[in-house]
């Protein structure tokens, strides 16, 4: 009767053929030979780009501190091995555009040798901010793709006095394994992660949400929690996008984030399985984020797995490791196949928000050509957010973009369900990422428009100001000679 | 080697084409379709073809002379559809020029001049059928009996041709009237429901079908049997076809309770497969019905009240047709009005208040 109730929580989504069996039986593998050389990107988060501590020339052990955080949103980088820092220098971004942006170039020495770690702590002597200090130190990020720094989120979890930490195991991405696989094989150290967490926030409970179609990683977290009653691991549906943040707040806890609100407005937060674990090694082992689990898939990967991959490591490395099949793979993927960015070339790094690199084959992402629209309305029933994606492409492609936000343009997430369905092909993502685009552009150039206009009417309110100021002068010198004269011809007369 | 065209995700999609979608209502109505051939014989067959081969040609026609490449339009199926839904809605005996006629019409006045696929504001078969009846009266109210194939009765080849091309003038005592025709001519000389039912009106031969009828819209039970693949395989959802059928059984209940006389009871409104056709396969009509689930409700609760008012009241004793495209004018004043909420937000679309 609950997961009656409970499933009438869940909006639109689809459900994608999962493609998860090829890796989710086998180990992370660990033995991912060191690459030689590795780019650090300086942004691998939200907010602002990390500042580099160290010179061109610097010999650094892995985990050293190689860039700081900059201001409030931010999250520090650091060495993934040990090494020589060649150059710090514009590299390509792994991102759709692949524009280069700031990057640590390290050519390894093979020794991968730690920087002299500090004896571990027991969490739970230190006082929450230091927690979250230390959590933001080791530049943990939200490892599930959003990669907003960890330690800003413990500090709202605490700030709000949330009741409840919800800690997301949906991985509702196809092919995607990397948090399933961490989940089965490390789930002590999950658990732990959540505690500190908990620790970190001051809040009472956390609740695990795992997919349906991961029985093998709900049994070993659910054995993990089973001595922690602060802790409570659910089963959720498989139904994509569930790892969606609030669909899966609706879902666990029945409660609907405001849209112009964050999670923490009705008393919870979210967190990723793997930040949890990332957490667990940042506290007990004092290592900072410079590693982690990568699924390899996609028809064109011969040998599909997951992978403790360095950051920083080319992704062309991982193909070749994976033994993926360059002449079959038609497009390269980083992340979930659904939201997912395909990206230009393989010559990219991994960064800390890498979950999946995909080698999709020309079979696995065909297309059929874009059709007249039959309005089967299969993209509104499919709309996790409840909007109108037909109506929505229409408006936009009659390029009345405000009147696409008007019916909810800025309330769509991206996640691609209405796409997937669309029978008639038409690439509904495509508009809107196209009209959210173009919106900002055109606020940009009206906001360049104002400053140039309020700047104009300065100048001429100040021209004028200083012609008033020179006919006063001139008006006043006037007066002054003709009282002078008045004064004189008086002088005359007497 | 990779693809240097910028894409967005989804990288992945579900197996599924427009022409998939039709050719699935298209099997759905095979059973309905072979049953009708079956009852009416050659002359059925001659119109039935006719009328699917003349919309494929005003498809080609109109595509052409709109510069669009006609053979894509063509493989969708739809143009093969809409004919498939006329044809199957017409008297089976019809002469040939009206299944000329009709398809002509459902395909250019009824699609193309708004565009094609997808820009109708009515149903197209819908729109041919109501377009053919007001303009022929007397050809697409003449019912065939039923002649199955092989009894003495049926028409051989020959005969069929002639029914076909040369019309019905030849042949005696080969029509007559409908169940809800019968009754209504019966009711407006004062005769009561008791007496004129018992004349035609068989409950099994009704469900089956064995009775005089559209084309392939006899039989009720093979209509809701293909209604029940599209559901199976989610093609259409359950929202208009039960609120058809409820609605109308529901008013249909309450009038006859109060005078089983004059109203019909709901077995005999539901019996006629005009009414389950209409609800399974033309009133879910994508194009043409409204988008969301409430407002398909709504679509199909009205089109279940005009069915009734129509048959029991109106001039035509088949009010589906009208009551279709009358629902149609309101799809898109429905489909403005009831919208789904959006997540984190209230109807009026403000953000949820804490």
């Amino acid at each position: 009767m609950i997961s009656l109730m409970q499933s009438f929580r869940i909006r639109g989504g689809v459900h994608p053929d999962p493609k998860k069996t090829a890796t989710t039986d086998l180990s992370i593998a660990s033995d991912f030979p060191l690459p030689k050389k590795l780019y650090i990107p300086l942004q691998q988060h939200v907010g602002k780009p990390a500042e580099p501590v160290v010179r061109v020339g610097d010999y650094v052990y892995k985990g050293q501190l190689l860039a700081h955080s900059q201001g409030m949103i931010s999250a520090p980088v650091h060495a993934p091995s040990s090494g020589v820092v060649t150059d710090i220098a514009d590299y390509p971004a792994p991102h759709p555009s692949a524009l280069p942006i700031r990057t640590v170039f390290m050519e390894t020495d093979g020794k991968d040798a730690w920087q002299l770690l500090q004896t571990p702590t027991d969490p739970f002597a230190l006082s929450a901010e230091e927690i979250s200090l230390r959590v933001g130190a080791a530049g943990v990020v939200g490892m599930g793709g959003a990669t907003f720094p960890a330690a800003v989120k413990l500090n709202l979890g605490r700030k709000n006095k949330i009741s409840t930490l919800l800690i997301n195991g949906g991985e509702c991405e196809p092919y995607l394994t990397c948090d399933d696989r961490l989940m089965q094989e490390s789930a002590d150290g999950i658990i732990d992660g959540i505690r500190i967490m908990l620790h970190g926030m001051e809040t009472p409970q956390a609740i695990v949400g795992i997919e349906d179609n991961k029985p093998a990683a709900f049994r070993a977290m659910k054995k993990a929690a089973a001595d922690y009653r602060q802790i409570e691991v659910r089963q959720v549906p498989t139904h994509y996008p569930m790892g969606w943040d609030r669909q899966l707040i609706r879902y666990l806890t029945g409660k609907e984030v405001p849209a112009d609100g964050r999670a923490t407005d009705v008393g919870v937060l979210m967190h990723n399985v793997a930040t949890a674990y990332a957490i667990h090694h940042a506290i007990r082992h004092n290592r900072p984020l410079v590693d982690r689990v990568v699924t390899i898939a996609g028809g064109a990967a011969v040998s599909p797995g997951n992978v403790w991959v360095p950051i920083g490591t080319l992704i062309s490395e991982l193909l070749d490791y994976c033994r993926v099949d360059r002449a079959r793979m038609a497009r390269l993927v980083m992340g979930g196949p659904m939201m997912g960015d395909a990206l230009p070339i393989a010559e990219l790094p991994v960064v800390k928000a890498t979950s999946g690199i995909l080698a999709l084959t020309q079979d696995e992402i065909t297309r059929g050509s874009e059709q007249a629209c039959i309005r089967c309305a299969r993209c509104i029933s499919a709309c996790p957010a409840g909007l109108l994606p037909v109506d929505m492409a229409n408006r936009i492609r009659s390029n009345q973009l405000e009147a696409a936000v008007d019916i909810g343009l800025k309330d769509c997430i991206s996640c691609g369900s209405c796409s997937y369905v669309c029978p008639s092909n038409i690439p509904l993502v495509h508009y809107f990422k196209y009209a959210a685009g173009e919106l900002a552009a055109r606020q940009q150039a009206q906001h360049k428009t104002e400053q140039t206009k309020k700047l104009i009417d300065e100048r001429n309110k100040r021209i004028e100001r200083i012609e008033k100021q020179k006919a006063e002068e001139a008006a006043r010198e006037l007066a002054a000679k003709v009282a002078k004269y008045t004064a004189d011809q008086a002088e005359q007369v007497i | 080697m990779l693809n240097i065209k910028p894409t967005t995700g989804p990288h992945t999609t579900e197996n599924l084409s427009i022409g998939g979608i039709m050719r699935q209502v298209i099997y759905a109505l095979i059973p309905a379709t072979l049953f009708g051939l079956y009852l009416f014989g050659w002359p059925a067959i001659n119109l039935f073809l006719i009328t699917l081969f003349s919309a494929l040609f005003f498809e080609y026609f109109c595509l052409k002379l709109a510069d669009k490449p006609a053979l894509p339009a063509l493989k969708d199926s739809s143009a093969l559809l809409t004919a498939w839904l006329l044809a199957m809605s017409l008297p089976p005996w019809a002469p040939w020029w009206v299944g000329v006629i009709g398809a002509g019409m459902a395909i250019i006045l009824g699609k193309q001049v708004y565009g094609g696929l997808g820009q109708n504001l009515f149903n197209p078969a819908m729109l041919a059928r109501v377009a053919l009846l007001i303009s022929f009266p007397l050809e697409l109210t003449t019912w065939a009996n039923v002649a199955p194939w092989l009894s003495e009765t049926a028409p051989d080849f020959k005969t069929g041709l002639h029914i076909t091309f040369m019309g019905l003038d030849t042949i005696d005592g080969s029509t007559g009237a409908t169940v809800l025709g019968y009754v209504k001519t019966e009711l407006s000389q004062k005769h009561p429901l008791s007496v004129s039912l018992a004349d035609i009106y068989n409950a099994n031969n009704a469900w089956l079908g064995f009775m005089r009828g559209s084309l392939s819209e006899t039989s009720a039970i093979l209509l809701i049997l293909g209604g029940g693949w599209l559901l199976f395989k989610k093609i259409i959802t359950w929202h208009i076809p039960l609120s058809i059928i409820v609605s109308v059984a529901l008013i249909s209940a309450v009038f006859h309770t109060l005078n089983p006389e004059i109203y019909l009871s709901p077995s005999v409104h539901l019996s006629s497969g005009a009414l389950m056709c209409a609800a399974f396969f033309i009133a879910t009509d994508y194009v043409t019905s409204p988008n969301t689930p409430v407002g398909q409700l709504i679509f199909g609760s009205a089109c279940g009240l005009l069915i009734f008012t129509i048959r029991t009241w109106g001039g035509y004793p088949e009010g589906a047709a009208f009551a279709i495209l009358l629902m149609n004018a309101f799809t898109p004043l429905i489909d403005h009005y009831v919208k789904p909420r959006i997540y984190g937000r209230d109807r009026q679309r403000r953000p949820l208040e804490l």
